[in-house]
């Protein structure tokens, strides 16, 4: 994929300061190479002592922004006193959530402040190996970005990049490390905590998303404080989101969390009309009403109390001029594509949410308690797979038929509404930019 | 003061819904519309360890555990 057809970074919404993962990068430049890298960034101190690194990463109050908002510090110490066995340290960028692009966009424009972060885990871990997971259209790339790095030196280890196939779950980090062992890229049934202990090569292994390195790179320069002079005292730092729906084109952004989310989204009262509601955290997310989006702060905390989560950094608003029950079908029957087919329950289950929804979207249904078997469904499969994968899309529909309970309703009533159109596959690499594709064709 | 708790988790990914252990042990597992057994959470009673060891020990594919806790 050429740079074109990506995202293009916004100009982040709060201040120029609040930009740091994105500071420098701008309109269409190709991937910064080392020399910039290291002109902008200045080089990596690797000679400070692991202990003393970690304790600047648990200062800072990082967290994972995977979509799984976990510590780092925590994290990593797991994996440093899981086992006597040397680590392997994995940077995933298997961003198999369709409304997502930011850390592609990373691995693109700047893959040496990945790579950064990498070797700085690999650093305090004392790992045997390094491991970039990248999705194939990023594969060319991160390898001449590692070869960049390789001439100089500068990495502990050498970072090898393997190729993550482009699925929902391969991002998983069961089914990273069942990728990286040469099995299926599918989530296995495990406590993720013995993944620390016992994982790739059956040895401890950590699994950290690309953008958390990138932020990891930055911590190690300049330190915990520098980190938390931006966002507030529990959410500090800044966040990359993947927006789609709201402009033209999808953009990625840089937000300092604690902002207001109508400022990072630039909207105005007169703005809210325009949309039928917002998807945040993806299509494992939650639907949130416009007016719950307008008073929103940029935090995890703010979106969990919205019932929905900011996941990996992803908004998607739905403009009016789309069926939002079409449009939850659609997801719904690609999250069952998207299932590793291992667990009965998610199966089934997926399967017949799949059926109901798109009898509810495009069909007749005859039953005035559709509706209410479509939540028992959810009931049915929430929390029954190894992996999340069930419980998003339960919340996914629970949240989808709150803020669109009343054309559910009108759907129950009269059938598919003007605004309704057939059902649709869902493809993950246009996915991202199709509603403003439609209002503009 | 900790106390030992014991709760039954079935491993989806290897589960094939034959049922034995709804069957064994209805107490703490129903069955879904597919057949694929619900395991309730709740902690398993020391009068009822022995009913849910014989549901772990009848599943035909091992899906079944019974894992202890300190809570």
């Amino acid at each position: 994929m050429s740079t074109s057809t990506l995202p293009h970074a916004g100009q982040s919404a709060t201040t120029e300061a609040g930009m740091r993962l994105l500071s420098g990068i701008t309109g269409t430049h190709p991937a910064a190479g080392l020399p910039a890298h290291l002109g902008q960034w200045g080089k990596l101190n690797l000679r400070q002592p692991g202990p003393t690194i970690l304790r600047e990463l648990e200062a800072s109050g990082l967290v994972g922004h995977g979509g799984a908002w976990f510590p780092v510090s925590t994290k990593w110490r797991s994996v440093v006193s899981g086992s006597r066995r040397r680590p392997v340290v994995v940077a995933n960028g298997a961003e198999g959530e369709p409304l997502s692009r930011k850390d592609a966009f990373l691995l693109t424009r700047a893959p040496h402040l990945v790579l950064d972060g990498l070797s700085v885990a690999a650093h305090v871990l004392r790992a045997h190996q390094a491991i970039a997971y990248v999705p194939g259209s990023r594969l060319d790339g991160v390898n001449a970005a590692i070869m960049e790095r390789h001439e100089l030196g500068l990495d502990p280890v050498d970072i090898v990049a393997v190729e993550a196939p482009d699925r929902f779950l391969a991002g998983q980090e069961s089914a990273v490390v069942n990728a990286l062992s040469r099995r299926a890229a599918i989530p296995s049934f495990v406590d993720l905590r013995s993944i620390r202990e016992r994982g790739v090569a059956g040895r401890p292994t950590l699994v950290q998303n690309v953008e958390t390195l990138a932020h990891v790179a930055l911590i190690a320069r300049f330190g915990a404080d520098w980190f938390r002079s931006v966002g507030t005292s529990r959410s500090p730092g800044t966040i990359l989101l993947t927006v789609s729906g709201r402009w033209e084109r999808p953009m990625i952004l840089e937000g300092e969390l604690g902002s207001p989310m109508r400022t990072v989204l630039a909207l105005s009262r007169s703005d809210l009309d325009g949309f039928g509601g917002a998807l945040l955290g993806g299509y494992g997310g939650g639907w949130v009403t416009m007016p719950t989006l307008y008073d929103l702060v940029l935090t995890e905390d703010s979106a969990r109390q919205a019932g929905s989560s900011l996941g990996a950094g992803i908004a998607s608003l739905l403009p009016r001029t789309v069926c939002p029950l079409s449009e939850m079908a659609d997801v719904v029957r690609y999250m069952e594509g998207q299932g590793a087919g291992q667990c009965g329950p998610c199966v089934h289950g997926l399967a017949s949410l799949a059926d109901e929804m798109a009898t509810l979207a495009f069909g007749s249904p005859r039953r005035g308690d559709h509706v209410e078997r479509i939540l028992a469904l959810c009931t049915l499969v929430d929390g029954r797979g190894a992996c999340r994968h069930p419980d998003g899309v339960a919340r996914y529909v629970r949240s989808g038929l709150t803020v669109f309970a009343e054309e559910a309703k009108s759907h129950l009533r009269h059938g598919p509404c003007a605004l309704t159109r057939t059902p649709d596959a869902i493809t993950p690499n246009r996915r991202v930019s199709r509603y403003v594709e439609e209002r503009h064709s | 003061m900790s106390t030992w708790q014991e709760t039954l988790v079935v491993d989806a990914t290897v589960c094939d819904g034959h049922g034995v252990c709804s069957e064994l042990f209805p107490e703490h597992i129903s069955v879904d519309p597919w057949g694929f057994p619900i395991v309730d959470d709740e902690a398993i009673t020391p009068a009822l360890h022995e009913h849910a060891e014989r549901a772990v020990a009848s599943c035909p594919k091992h899906a079944l555990h019974l894992v202890g806790r300190r809570c």
